[in-house]
């Protein structure tokens, strides 16, 4: 195929961002586009027409398809955009909670979103810190233009993903205040958030999965070691793969992004399969909202999912794996990419992993501003370089996941949990909570808790014990969002409720990705629906007309029917509602649409809202 | 000596649909089985020489032991599949997919079995308020995802926007565009291996667009208008078309189909001359031809002009 591409050229900076990300493969390296993209955006802020085309030259990606690529993603602009952009959370879990207040704010100081040719700001989904609202996330390109005349100085600064220093000057800021935000879209350094303030068990006792945050230096792989890293590994070599699928296996581990489905029956299928090439690849693109549990693990103790991903990968035959991470955790990017280093400098990743003879290596991708990444096959498509939209299944992953081959997916809490049960085997772990739901599960308590944050609780502790652990349940608690805008809304008297599969599940919610975000009755509950029904509007990829066109009416109907505006009467318009919901449950081709009608559907059912 | 290829001999595997068992060669879709029974399965995105890509959900059936309903088009049988078409939730589902599209596109081109489609299942688009204002020219290609204006619900939103004529064979209508691939297949590996165009944006906002929606001369198309070949909903068409459409003087009923072979080079397309009033409108080839699939060059499809090329009075 000849490439036609645009006559525009590429900058310098451009030319020099790119070559650093990417060189020249010198043949098709599609999978290289969105550390491309990245590269430009980290080096200029927004992609040109000579820019995207000189991505295609490089990696001979036909223009068309880049551009389609390149629009998927919110992160991506194709058109001139001030280099260093606030992402403010107007989300559910941000906007009550000061985030309105913030943008109005920024509204007064920088103008409406995207004006301004050096800053500027917009609204975003959730950001992943709720547990610290209001969240900011800090999208700034360097180096600035006085490196433009300087390829090398560029080429030192640009992205790459086989750096351990991420591109870009990216931040969090939380809570932010207009103040802070200005500053940093000034230049000025940004603390982080700190992962142990947002896990007040740290330290504690019964902890498994946080058992090491605040007590490892998540930069050290000898404090890592010191406090029982790498036991895991070495116990899983010395046993081999076939035990440690098994241990998984006998586990009953569930997976912990929210579809809940067995770990050991997936590394089973792709440990059996002959084909020989396979891959792991670990989603670290952790979006839905309220969640925040994957971002202070990969902050706050990085080696132990490198770890776990290195037992997984050797597990099930695979000799690399790709770490998807979300493009708004800059700071769990960090964390990773240094851990990976650290690993395959003293041996733990690489042709030779702990002598063992065994291969196994790590890729850390960045993801740029899409939801829908989060399921599986839109997360393998967009490793592949190619627009976020889901595959259809059958075939699953295990046969045909990312280039085609039998690919193991998990998400970070997921495998974290494995280190344990290679520990102390599947048994052991088996006999923490009951039936399906076994071992401990991690929980994002924010909105209006005393102490929110990230809590490690033995499957099958009651919402109520939950709430006590972070300061009680909240006086005037009106309901509670658990498992996500994915999920639904629970109510007080439902605090008995056993944090399992089935447990949940008989009350018609859902454990989801661990959200319990707290609302009381202060709440503007038409609000936070509208901006759920907004958010599947915008995190649709398209694909299909259930979810595409399902979600801009389910939107357009709850907006009647909070502002009084029924066709017909509000009987007419629940009935709508419901057959919108119907369809996108039934006949969409993913997940996001599948459970798109969710809160509005149990939120109509509780009264929540369109009280009359 | 004369061969006859009997393809790759396959298994045959029991279906049941609807209660009545069917015998299947492995490898068949749903919908094979389907329109072997002689079922009038609705379809979209579908082509017989494209891809199955399942985008359009219209065809939707239950499969027993699947939560969510399946797309017929593109799920393979099983030994032992049961599979119903005869329920309230398909009806529901292929019911709903139609009402949605026709809430946001112009369907009034796509076809005589879309329009039987939509009464017979029950659409009723005008449930979800008075259609939204169009956008203006290039408007809806410029939304950046995940973003968008919060809607009053006043109005349903659509994707009514003015038609795109750039060059002189063909225009693009995408108020008229329901997103069903078809065309981004064509111009890549099913057919052209072109690739000048793809689905750009995101969610409501997608569009099928050439780099930076520059105009299809600055693109990379070749105009072999196998997009129009394969466009359900006369989104994509040629120029004579639409000029006739908008001049009043379209007559499907008054066409007539005259098959023949391109005499361009010796390759052999099939080619069937669209004609109305004494003049060709459109070129198009069978999807069953075993030489084209449906496909063709810019010469086969566009390159009729000589045939009609009428001296004018005192011309020689």
């Amino acid at each position: 195929m000849d490439l036609v591409l645009l006559p525009d050229a590429a900058t310098e900076a451009e030319r020099a961002a790119v070559d650093a990300a990417v060189g020249s493969p010198g043949h098709e390296r599609r999978d290289l586009l969105l550390p491309a993209f990245h590269a430009v955006m980290d080096a200029v802020g927004w992609i040109s027409r000579g820019a995207l085309s000189y991505v295609c030259d490089r990696l001979h990606v036909p223009p068309a398809e880049a551009y389609g690529v390149a629009t998927f993603y919110a992160l991506f602009s194709v058109t001139p955009r001030a280099p260093r952009t606030a992402h403010v959370c107007d989300d559910v879990g941000c906007a009550a909670f000061g985030g309105e207040d913030l943008c109005a704010a920024l509204e007064e100081r920088l103008g409406p979103p995207g004006s301004g040719e050096e800053v500027t700001w917009t609204r975003s989904p959730c950001l992943g810190l709720c547990e610290r609202a209001p969240a900011v996330f800090l999208q700034r390109a360097s180096p600035s233009a006085e490196d433009e005349g300087n390829p090398e100085a560029t080429r030192a600064l640009a992205s790459s993903p086989h750096d351990d220093a991420p591109g870009g000057d990216h931040a969090q800021i939380a809570p932010a205040t207009a103040d802070t935000v200005l500053r940093a879209l000034d230049g000025e350094d940004v603390d982080g958030p700190d992962p142990v303030v947002s896990t007040p068990q740290a330290g504690g006792p019964d902890l498994e999965l946080l058992s090491r945050v605040g007590v490892v230096d998540p930069g050290d792989l000898d404090s890592y070691r010191a406090a029982g890293g790498y036991a895991g590994l070495r116990r899983a070599l010395a046993v081999g793969s076939a035990r440690v699928v098994d241990e998984i296996t006998v586990a009953s581990l569930t997976g912990r992004g929210g579809a809940a489905f067995p770990t050991g029956t997936k590394w089973a299928a792709v440990a059996g399969s002959p084909e020989p090439e396979k891959y792991l690849v670990c989603n670290a693109d952790e979006s839905e909202p309220g969640t925040f549990k994957d971002r202070v693990l990969m902050e706050a103790d990085p080696f132990a999912l490198v770890e776990a991903m290195t037992v997984a990968g050797i597990a099930v035959g695979a000799r690399t794996g790709y770490l998807y991470v979300r493009g708004e955790y800059p700071a769990a990017e960090r964390a990773i990419l240094r851990a990976v280093a650290e690993a395959r400098r003293h041996g733990y990743l690489g042709d030779d992993v702990m002598g063992s003879g065994r291969a196994f290596d790590l890729e850390v991708r960045r993801g740029a501003g899409a939801y829908i990444c989060g399921e599986e096959t839109a997360l393998m498509n967009s490793l592949e370089g190619r627009r976020g939209e889901p595959r259809a299944k059958p075939p699953f992953p295990t046969v045909a996941g990312l280039f085609g081959k039998p690919t193991v997916i998990n998400n970070v809490e997921t495998l974290v949990n494995v280190l344990r049960i290679v520990a102390e085997g599947g048994p052991a772990f088996a006999s923490i909570g009951s039936g399906r739901s076994t071992g401990t599960k991690l929980f994002c308590l924010s909105g209006v808790v005393a102490r929110p944050g990230v809590y490690e609780v033995p499957m099958g502790t009651t919402l109520r014990e939950l709430l006590e652990l972070a300061g009680g349940v909240p006086p005037d608690l009106r309901a509670i969002l658990l498992g996500g805008a994915a999920g639904s809304f629970v109510t007080p008297d439902q605090l008995d409720v056993p944090l399992t599969l089935e447990g949940t599940r008989e009350i018609g919610a859902t454990l989801g990705s661990g959200v319990v975000l707290c609302f009381d009755s202060t709440t503007d509950f038409a609000a936070v629906l509208r901006r759920i029904a907004g958010f599947f509007r915008d995190e649709s990829c398209g694909q299909c007309v259930p979810c595409r066109v399902g979600t801009v009416r389910q939107e357009e109907a709850l907006a009647r029917i909070v502002r009084g505006r029924e066709i017909g009467g509000r009987t007419i318009e629940l009935q709508l509602l419901r057959d919108v919901d119907r369809v996108m449950t039934d006949a969409s081709i993913c997940g996001l649409g599948q459970t798109a009608a969710s809160a509005v559907r149990s939120a109509l059912a509780l009264g929540l809202i369109g009280g009359s | 000596m004369t061969t006859v290829d009997l393809g790759t001999i396959r298994r045959l595997v029991s279906v049941t649909v609807d209660d009545v068992e069917h015998r299947a060669p492995e490898g068949a879709t749903i919908m094979d089985v389907l329109d072997d029974a002689g079922a009038d399965t609705p379809r979209l995105c579908q082509a017989p020489n494209l891809t199955p890509v399942n985008a359009c959900r219209v065809c939707v059936v239950e499969v027993e032991g699947s939560r969510p309903l399946v797309p017929s088009c593109a799920r393979k049988v099983e030994d032992g599949m049961v599979v119903r078409t005869d329920t309230e939730r398909v009806a529901h589902s292929r019911k709903m997919v139609l009402e949605l599209l026709a809430s946001a596109n112009d369907l009034s081109e796509a076809g005589d079995d879309v329009a039987r489609w939509q009464i017979e299942y029950g659409a009723d688009p005008e449930r979800y308020g008075p259609p939204g204002p169009p956008a203006a020219a290039g408007e809806r290609g410029n939304r950046h995802a995940g973003h968008h204006g919060i809607p009053d619900g006043e109005t349903r939103a659509t994707v009514a926007q003015p038609v795109t004529v750039d060059n002189d064979l063909y225009v693009r209508d995408y108020a008229r565009c329901i997103l069903c691939y078809k065309c981004v297949e064509a111009c890549g590996t099913d057919a052209q291996n072109t690739f000048a165009i793809a689905v750009a944006g995101r969610g409501f906002d997608a569009t099928i667009s050439t780099e930076f929606a520059v105009p299809l001369p600055d693109s990379a198309c070749v105009y072999c208008g196998n997009c129009i070949g394969v466009c359900p909903t006369g989104a994509l068409k040629s120029v004579a078309e639409h000029e006739r459409r908008e001049a009043g003087t379209w007559d499907p009923e008054g066409e007539t189909v005259t098959t023949t072979v391109c005499s361009f080079c010796g390759v052999g397309c099939s080619l069937e001359l669209h004609v109305q009033d004494n003049t060709i409108v459109n070129v198009t080839s069978p999807s069953d031809h075993s030489v084209t699939h449906g496909h063709l060059c810019i010469k086969g499809r566009f390159g009729f002009q000589h045939v009609q090329n009428v001296a004018s009075p005192g011309e020689h």
